[in-house]
């Protein structure tokens, strides 16, 4: 049998969000211990690089569009460019290439 | 504390402004959620209503994708709970960041709002985390999130695949624009970005680890890299201020 798709989606949502607030549950205050602050300071540029590379490659059409966008919106975070203009600079390159490729 | 009121508007038109982007980058993701929603027997406002409220990628591709093949709430729930454990990481790296006595009802505002992105944008904020700026991010972006599934339901490829593809790529820029700088600025996260570049590109390809869903891969990584990291680089320790975090 069937599951009522709305109670099954309310299930997904409430599932994700106790994830989100786990962490906000259990601490109280920031953690004093060496190791796990040092943890913690490397965890975000991690994750975020991890989920970078490679799938940017893998999300346009063509690699050589990703990998291109990869090396132009490192370049362009290098110089100091903003979150915003950095975002479109890949969409650009993206789009500039595969019309070529 | 004066003039909080006012403080707290510019905080919540900030992080609105700074969600637009990403909400442009979750249009496009958004949309392709949606063309494989549809497959899975899920109409527009249902796509949206799930949308809306659960906000994550590849949790909700996955659910989409169990609805299909029946199976128990039970188990909907610990598949949720595994491909969204990064989130745990990245409420602690938050809350690490708040002091003690911070209200219960804060953490868990900024808490509800993480998404991968909006969390790379309110670590990247120097300071405390606060919901008003995180609730502007989430209201800038998750309405486009919705409102792509829904159209990627409804009307399927009318989008340009040459749109999609390059529309892609904008998700992965605010990445970078997180990471780049701090690792611009500290030669171990520089050393942490390469080598997670490195060992994600690997892990792909390696028997085993690859077998993993993309989510558990992910926080295979994190733990493994950040711990080795932590242990050969650690941080000098900082009081409850936040600024370990602080590369600015």
């Amino acid at each position: 049998m069937q599951i009522n798709v709305y109670l099954y989606i309310l299930v997904m949502a409430f599932a994700t969000w106790l994830m989100r607030v786990a962490a906000s549950l259990v601490m109280k205050k920031p953690v004093k211990n060496r190791f796990f602050q040092s943890f913690l300071y490397y965890v975000p540029y991690v994750t975020l690089a991890v989920m970078t590379f490679p799938a940017i490659v893998e999300a346009t059409q063509s690699p050589l569009a990703g990998a291109a966008a990869l090396i132009v919106c490192i370049a362009a975070a290098w110089f100091g460019q903003g979150l915003f203009t950095v975002a479109v600079l890949g969409c650009v390159t993206v789009l500039i290439l595969e019309f070529f490729l | 504390m004066l003039n909080e009121s006012g403080s707290n508007r510019r905080i919540f038109m900030e992080g609105y402004r700074n969600g637009i982007p990403i909400g442009l980058g979750y249009f496009a993701v958004a949309f392709s959620l949606g063309i494989a929603a549809r497959d899975y027997g899920f109409s527009a406002l249902q796509g949206f209503f799930a949308s809306l409220i659960t906000y994550a990628s590849a949790g909700q591709y996955m659910g989409f994708a169990l609805y299909a093949t029946n199976t128990t709430l039970a188990e909907l729930m610990i598949l949720m709970f595994i491909i969204n454990a990064r989130y745990i990481l990245m409420g602690f790296a938050l809350n690490q960041r708040m002091p003690e006595g911070t209200p219960l009802r804060t953490r868990l505002l900024v808490g509800s709002c993480i998404t991968d992105e909006i969390f790379g944008i309110t670590i990247a904020r120097p300071g405390v985390p606060t919901p008003y700026y995180t609730f502007g991010a989430l209201i800038a972006a998750v309405p486009m999130w919705a409102v792509g599934t829904a159209l990627g339901i409804s009307m399927g490829n009318i989008l340009p695949a040459r749109i999609v593809s390059a529309l892609s790529v904008a998700l992965f820029g605010m990445f970078i624009a997180v990471i780049i700088p701090p690792a611009r600025k500290d030669k171990a996260v520089l050393g942490a970005v390469a080598v997670s570049f490195a060992l994600s590109y690997a892990s792909v390809h390696m028997p085993g680890i690859s077998a993993l869903s993309q989510g558990n891969r992910t926080i295979l990584l994190t733990v493994i890299i950040s711990a080795v990291f932590a242990a050969l680089f650690p941080r000098k320790t900082e009081d409850s201020e936040g600024g370990a975090v602080d590369a600015d």
